[in-house]
Order: structure tokens, then sequence, then C-alpha cells
């Protein structure tokens, strides 16, 4: 398959730390979406997207990545450890990283340093726009 | 001097594609002792016996080493052939060169290396064999069948009908188990209290069976043949025999709000109470939870309206004990527990329900008379959602739910939404399916009635979120259909959830007792699971209905039949061969120091004061072991436990062992 981007399946796997395999398509995880109207593909269809490798086409839905709330309703109702929203998370992921731009320098962080902000939303912010 | 051949199995390729059998035959020519081996494709095959039984007699063998695969699977075959050569059948060795070799192994080298140890090592061992004779067990000609549902009332029959005793052990107050509190049965729709209560009272009224109702297995002591059970008959404060059922104390009963367990909690019943009008036995039982009399002291209404003086407060639990030759496992299962599903509003909302509330709601037996309404306000449902595999196939580590399917889930639903469409035409009906699992005689028609004939809407997909709206009464139903990519949403008056089956919550419990295995959903475990699927591992153990897995009636009949099979074959005989490799005692090693009878499960090790001869004519007393050859069962834990080496397992002595070990490692 000709990508545009060079994000492979097994890359979206490895960030999410899912494994797409375990989905039985029962459905629940778009079920429970309170953003499935507005979302192009919905969250059971990024499992069987990923599945498939058809990383490209998530890569470029804006109104499915973004819409996503991460509310985690998805992951709640999943029956088998799937994990949708971890992989929806993943291709947001990869699509910033993609972006081409170092949007936070470890030069930025003193500034940011607040006593009530957690470290670990520091950590993930470095991660996700961090090239 | 022992003379060894040494047999070595091709198994097909099962074997031969990861050890060089040739090459293993070819080096049991050098083991000391050895004068034959061969190789053969298939040693257990009748020509296979053959070559083994002409080889012994041409070369006069003493000692016989299979290496094939493990002795759980032919090491009986291969002694009944020597057996019939006149060999002792106990001068075989098995060599497992298949689970514990080829099937481990990729490397053929690797595998045949570690084929030949093996087989040495079961030279090492053959070469010390002794010929064993198996002592002979009584029977006790009678079977114990633990829970009286549909699965233990058939075993019972089946084994009277053989002209043995049997005793039914039921906790409930009556026999009949969760198929009397079912409405219909599928795919025929009979109903199933018109075709389980007949057998109930069958039982009731068979001679060769006595239904131990209200009562719990305590102890199981014993094996195959004989097995010591006691029996706790909780106290019901009414006196079985007297009570003739009449009713009259149930109706003057002024406590009359307690929770019916019968209807699933959905009314409520008097404290004292008969579960349904066809109960077997047909005798009140005062529930002593919320008894006045019992109590406070107070009330003693049903006392003095009873006119037999049935009722005796005094009652107290009582233990009787009871031989039996086997045991029948029929403890059936339960509704999980699906509280923790929120999203399904259970518990927030009378409404929704599960399946086998639903059974009850429809059931004319039921709180509602046979009128399908709904539990908060007592109007008919005009649109119903169901919802499939609630709690069943889910990893555990998501919700606590079962990684099984439950299986009747499928069929029952499309039962529930026939029977409903029938009476009621005009309400709309909703199935949320993930799959539809209808394999068996007449199911997938019966399934696809409910969608061609009645109109029963089945989504493809799941329900998300359930939320109860006080004001309009509605259940708002969040679901997604996967067929249409659409999520919808249905104002619905009633929710059903099939809710997962599980295993008795007493199963556990009994599978201690009669040290049978479960597997880690607390099924029993069979034998086999293709070859023995009747039988528990423990010998004189068999298993009927749930306690086993999900199975409908009819598979749980058939079970149940097979059961009383197997049980009517362990008490037709008039003596069971024994195990001959059984522990015994070296009384002049022996120092007295009961360790070993205190890790005996079986309790079959005694002591006894014995005289000894000493040096210079003198004579001196001395405490020893003793092993009832009939009870002990051969596990070893004594003769690993003993201080002083004095006690042994005939057939795996420590010499024997340690010849093993020796082989391996030296």
């Amino acid at each position: 398959m000709a990508s545009n981007y060079d994000v492979t399946k097994e890359e979206i796997e490895e960030i999410a730390g899912v494994n797409p395999l375990r989905c039985m398509r029962c459905g629940r995880c778009s079920a429970a979406c309170p953003s499935f109207d507005n979302m192009k593909y919905h969250p059971h269809q990024f499992v069987a997207m990923v599945e498939n490798g058809e990383i490209d086409a998530l890569m470029e839905s804006e109104s499915s990545i973004y819409k996503c709330m991460s509310c985690m309703a998805c992951i709640e109702r999943c029956p088998r450890q799937v994990q949708p929203a971890r992989l929806i998370e993943a291709v947001r992921l990869a699509v910033v990283r993609k972006q081409g731009q170092n949007h936070l320098t470890p030069d930025d962080i003193p500034a940011l340093l607040d006593p009530d902000l957690p470290q670990q939303a520091l950590v993930s912010a470095y991660r996700k726009f961090t090239k | 001097m022992q003379r060894i051949g040494v047999f070595v199995c091709h198994c097909g390729t099962n074997i031969a594609a990861t050890v060089d059998v040739e090459a293993v035959a070819e080096a049991a020519k050098s083991v000391p002792g050895v004068v034959f081996s061969a190789d053969y494709p298939y040693m257990c095959s009748e020509s296979g016996q053959d070559l083994v039984k002409e080889s012994v007699q041409k070369y006069n063998l003493t000692n016989v080493v299979i290496c094939s695969c493990s002795p759980r699977m032919h090491e009986k075959t291969f002694r009944k052939a020597v057996e019939s050569i006149g060999m002792n059948p106990y001068m075989l060795e098995i060599a497992n060169i298949r689970e514990q070799c080829s099937w481990v192994h990729k490397d053929k080298e690797e595998g045949t290396e570690k084929a030949i140890m093996l087989m040495k090592a079961a030279c090492a061992k053959a070469t010390l064999n002794t010929p064993l004779t198996p002592g002979m067990l009584p029977v006790t000609k009678r079977a114990l069948v633990i829970g009286g549902g549909i699965a233990g009332m058939q075993a019972a029959l089946d084994i009277a009908e053989a002209g043995y005793e049997v005793d039914i052990v039921e906790q409930k107050p009556t026999i009949g188990g969760k198929m009397a509190q079912l409405d219909k049965t599928f795919p025929t729709l009979d109903c199933s209290s018109c075709i389980v209560t007949p057998k109930m009272v069958d039982v009731g009224q068979n001679d060769k069976i006595r239904i131990l109702s209200y009562s719990d297995v305590e102890e199981v002591k014993g094996y195959i043949g004989n097995f010591d059970v006691k029996i706790k008959r909780k106290a019901r404060y009414v006196d079985e025999d007297k009570c003739t059922g009449c009713g009259l104390c149930t109706e003057k009963c002024p406590m009359k709000k307690v929770p019916n367990e019968w209807n699933l909690e959905l009314d409520t019943r008097s404290c004292v109470y008969i579960p349904f009008a066809q109960a077997v036995p047909k005798v009140a039982t005062i529930d002593p939870r919320y008894c006045l009399k019992l109590n406070k002291g107070t009330c003693g209404i049903c006392s003095k309206v009873c006119g037999v003086g049935a009722i005796n407060y005094e009652a107290k639990d009582e233990i009787i004990e009871e031989k039996y030759g086997a045991i029948v496992a029929a403890t059936g299962f339960e509704i999980a527990d699906i509280s923790r599903y929120d999203e399904y509003a259970y518990g927030q909302s009378p409404d929704v329900v599960t399946s086998l509330e639903y059974e009850r709601l429809m059931s004319a037996a039921g709180p509602f008379g046979g009128h399908l309404l709904r539990p908060s306000d007592h109007k008919e449902p005009k649109k119903i959602v169901f919802v499939q595999c609630v709690g069943s196939r889910e990893e555990e580590s998501c919700k606590g739910g079962k990684e099984y399917c439950s299986k009747v889930c499928c069929m029952y639903t499309a039962k529930h939404a026939i029977l409903t469409k029938d009476h009621y035409p005009d309400t709309d009906i909703y199935v949320f399916y993930i799959d539809v699992r209808t394999p068996g005689k007449l199911f997938d028609e019966f399934y696809r009635r409910a969608v061609e004939q009645y109109g029963v809407h089945y989504i493809k997909g799941a329900v998300g979120k359930v939320t109860p709206h006080k004001e309009t009464g509605k259940l708002e139903v969040q679901g997604y259909d996967m067929i249409l990519n659409e999520q919808m949403h249905i104002d619905a008056d009633m929710v059903v959830l099939a809710a997962a089956v599980e295993p008795s919550h007493t199963a556990r419990r009994m599978a201690t007792m009669l040290t049978a295995p479960m597997d880690n959903n607390d099924f029993f475990t069979e034998a086999h699971a293709k070859l023995r699927p009747v039988e528990s591992a423990t010998a004189g153990v068999f298993l009927a209905g749930m306690c086993q897995g999900p199975k409908d009636i009819p598979e749980t009949v058939s079970q149940a039949s097979a059961a009383a099979a197997k049980v009517i074959g362990v008490l037709a005989k008039d003596q069971l061969v024994g195990n001959p490799c059984i522990a015994h005692p070296d009384e002049l090693m022996c120092n007295g120091c009961s360790q070993c009878a205190g890790v005996c499960p079986y309790g079959a090790i005694t002591y006894v004061e014995k005289e000894f001869r000493m040096p210079n004519r003198t004579t001196k007393m001395r405490r020893v072991a003793q092993v009832n050859e009939a009870v002990c069962q051969g596990c070893g834990a004594c003769t690993v436990t003993c201080p002083s080496g004095a006690m042994d397992l005939r057939g795996f002595s420590n010499n024997e062992i340690m010849a093993e070990v020796d082989a391996l490692c030296l």
C-alpha cells in the first residue's frame, strides 16, 4: 500500500500498547461513544483499520482523531481489553510527530513548571510535541 | 538376571518427526539388561502389541520398556497386552517420549538425545521392578447425587431404574433446580414445569430414591466403592414426616414480607413457606432469618394452626453419616452477578431485569400470574430491548467477566422474543447481539422464526448506555448498529440482560471435598475432554450438567444419564480391583513418630504396638506404622515425609526412583 506518512500499523500498536486482534467485533465501544455522530471513523473502525494497516486514512481524518474526547468510555466498555481510545491517541500522536516541528524544547520547560501541574502532564506533552 | 525388551513407538510422525526412533532403539541395545529392542510405527495398534507379546515369548523377556506417549494414555493398554501372555503387568515401564519429549522439542538432535536419556531411566527403573498383585476392594452398592436439579434427578432416576439405592442431597427445600423456574423451553416451547414437575414426582415416589432436601454435604472421605459422607440436614423447624403440605401455616404466617427467592425476589413470600405448588417434597420450611418465634419468642401462629403438630421450633441441624459406592456431582449453576455493569442500569431501574427474572415475569406461576408486566408500574411493556453477552465472552481483567460463552443465552433470548411477540404482537423487540450462536437441532430454524415470522429486530451491535428517565418511566437505550454503522437511541419500556451463567458457588467447596479437579472458572474438569466427558479425574466421582460447563437441558439430561451408566458400572461390580502401588512401612526402620499418619490425606495409616525380637532372646514392644491397603491411594506423601526412610511406595520405591535419577544424571 502506498503510504503518505510512512507510519506502520506496528508503530501505532506499539505506541498504543494494544493488540487489535483481541477485538471480537461486539461494537460496545461505538455504542458507548458520545462523539459518535461527529466522527467519520468510529472507535470500532479504528480497531479494524489499524488491524488492516489503513493508517493513512485515519491520520487524514481530522474529524475522527480530534473529535474523540478521550473520555475513555470505549475502554471502560470493551470486554476484551482492546482499548480503542489508546489507538486513537496513538494515531493523534503519529500526526503530531509528523508535523515535523519541535513544539516543546527542554528549555521551555522551566517556564512551564507549576506546582499544581502534574509532572505526568509535562512528560506526556513533551512526548507528544517533540519530534 | 533381568531380560529387558525396549520398544520404541513412532506414533506416526508425532514422535518420529523430532526423535530419531531408530537411534533410540539402537542405543537401547547397549543398556545393561536389555536383550532386545525394536521400533514400530504404532506400538499401540494390534500388530504393535503383537510385536511386544511375540518378543516377550521369543526372547524370554522379564521386563518391558515402551518408549511412547504418556502413561496416562496407553499404560493400561500395554499392561493388559503383557498380562495376556502371563507377564506381571507391573513389570512394564513407559518412557514418555511424546508429551515430555517430541512435542516440546523442535530440534531432532536434542529430541533424540533426550529420548535416549528417558529410555535409559526407564530401563534403570524396570531392572528393579517387582511383580505386584492388586488387592480387591468391596463396593457399597448405593449412590449419592449432589444436587437435585434436572441433572441430579435424571441421574438418580436412571441409577434407581437399575435397582440401586440413591440419595439426592439438595440444599434448597425442594428439588427441581433452575429448570423448574423456567417458563418454556427452546426450541419446542414446551412448558418447562409441565415436563419437569412429573420428573420431580417420579423422583419423590421412587422407593429407591431418598431425597435429602434442605441439606448440605459436609464431608467426603474414602474412595471409589467406599465413600464415607457426612450430610448436614439443616433444621427446617417442620417435621418432614408429619407435614402434609396443606399450606395452612403459610397462609396464616403474619410475616409476609420475605423476599421470595423462587421468584428471584420480584415478590415476597411468608416466612414459613413451600417454595411453589409442585414442590417435592411438599413440606413447609421456616426461614429462621425472619421467624418471629425463633428470633423474638413471639407469634407461634404456625404451630397453633398446624393440624398435625409438625412445627418444631426446637429443631437443630443434624449430621447424618452415610456410605456410598459412587458420587454424581450435579451442583448446577447460578446467574452471575451483573451489578458491576452500571451502563445497563441494572439495580438502578426495576425494569432492567436478567433473563431468568424475565422468565419468572412471564411464568404463569410467577409474580404476575403469567401476565407480562414490567416491575416498576405494572404496565405492559411495549418496547423491549434484549442485550446479549452481559458478562460472558469478556476478559476477566476487564470487569471480572467470564471468558467463556454461556451457550444458552442466544436460544433463550430467541424464545423470550417469540413468546412475547406471540402473546403481545404489538410489542417492539430489539435484540443486540455480537454473534447469534445456534448450534443444535432445530435451533437455527427457531432463531430465524423469531426474525422472519415474528419480526424481532436483531441488531448486530451493542448497547453502550441505558438511562432511566423517572418522569417518563422510559429507559433510554443508546445502542450501535454495526451493519448500518449508526448509533441509535431507543425509548424502551424494559431492558432484559442475558447475564452470564457461572458454576454454583458451592462447587469449589464440593470439589475440594471430593478431591475433584476444577478449571479456573470453577467448572468441574472431566477426566478426558473427548473420551471421558462424564467422569471426574477422581475415581468414583461423576459429573452431570452445568457444573461441568454451560449446557442446555437435553445436553444436561444426556450427560446425567451417561453419568448414571458409569455409576451403575461401578455399583454392578461386587469387588473393584485396587491399586497395588501403595505405601508399606519397613517395620524395622520405623521409629513410630506418626508423621506419616499426619500427612496421609486418606487416613490410611494407623499405629500398632508390636513385639520385636531383640538380641539375646529378648523381645521389645515397639510402636510401628501400619497401612490400610484398601484405603491407601499411593499418593506417596508419607514416603517423602518419613524421616527414617521406612515408608516406601510399591511400584515407585525410593530405590527405583533413585535408579532413574542416577540414569539421568550419572
